[in-house]
């Protein structure tokens, strides 16, 4: 009897977590889209991307600004670190592999730095980049 | 001739153990004395090493090489797309 309630216990334990499972995978597209204030700060300029995959700020800088480009880089950070074990690279190396890809990725209108340092305005051209990116 | 054979007649002398003794010249005990004092300048002297104003900034990414970038290249864009919310 005791055998049956704790087969019973964990088999609805199972499906619990199944189910749950399920419901948490259709909560969180893998897709997310980008925050509004992140949207909006990205095609007016007021952030880039830079060389080392990270996010900069262009212009003026206020506290909004450092608060959003913070909190963007630290989860970038923590995405990097994790693909960077899984693909036995450095963090540096993902990162500056990431940034190519992303300054390659920008729209037109939207700000990445060169390799000069300087911050350019993406046209319909290819981005000026790193001459190691692919 | 017998005199200086026989040793009982001439007064034991000590060994000649002093530098005074043995006759140093001046010059010889003046080169001694200095060299002494380079060895022990050098023993004492101290190198001082000062703290440079700047922080120092090491360049990384100089140091990573293409072919790695490359074979990262499709893994980051992966992720860069898996991630569009911070990217």
């Amino acid at each position: 009897m005791g055998d049956m309630m704790t087969k019973r216990i964990s088999k609805g334990l199972l499906a619990g977590v199944a189910i749950a499972t399920a419901i948490g995978g259709f909560a969180t597209p893998a897709f997310a889209q980008r925050d509004p204030a992140y949207a909006a700060a990205r095609s007016a300029g007021q952030v880039g991307e830079k060389m080392d995959g990270y996010l900069g700020i262009v212009g003026p800088s206020t506290p909004e600004l450092r608060r959003l480009v913070n909190d963007i880089n630290i989860k970038r950070r923590a995405v990097y670190a994790e693909r960077a074990k899984a693909t036995n690279a450095t963090l540096e190396e993902y990162a500056l592999t990431a940034g190519c890809q992303a300054i390659l990725a920008t729209a037109p209108g939207e700000k990445y730095q060169a390799p000069s340092g300087n911050w350019e305005t993406r046209t319909s051209a290819p981005p000026m980049r790193d001459s190691r990116c692919p | 001739m017998s005199a200086m054979t026989n040793g009982k007649l001439t007064d034991r002398a000590r060994a000649a153990t002093s530098l005074a003794m043995q006759g140093e010249s001046k010059a010889r005990r003046f080169a001694r004395m200095a060299a002494t004092m380079f060895v022990s300048l050098g023993l004492t002297g101290c190198i001082t090493v000062n703290a440079p104003e700047e922080p120092i900034v090491i360049e990384l990414n100089v140091n990573i090489r293409q072919e790695v970038i490359y074979r990262l290249a499709e893994d980051a864009g992966n992720t860069i797309e898996e991630n569009a919310d911070i990217f």
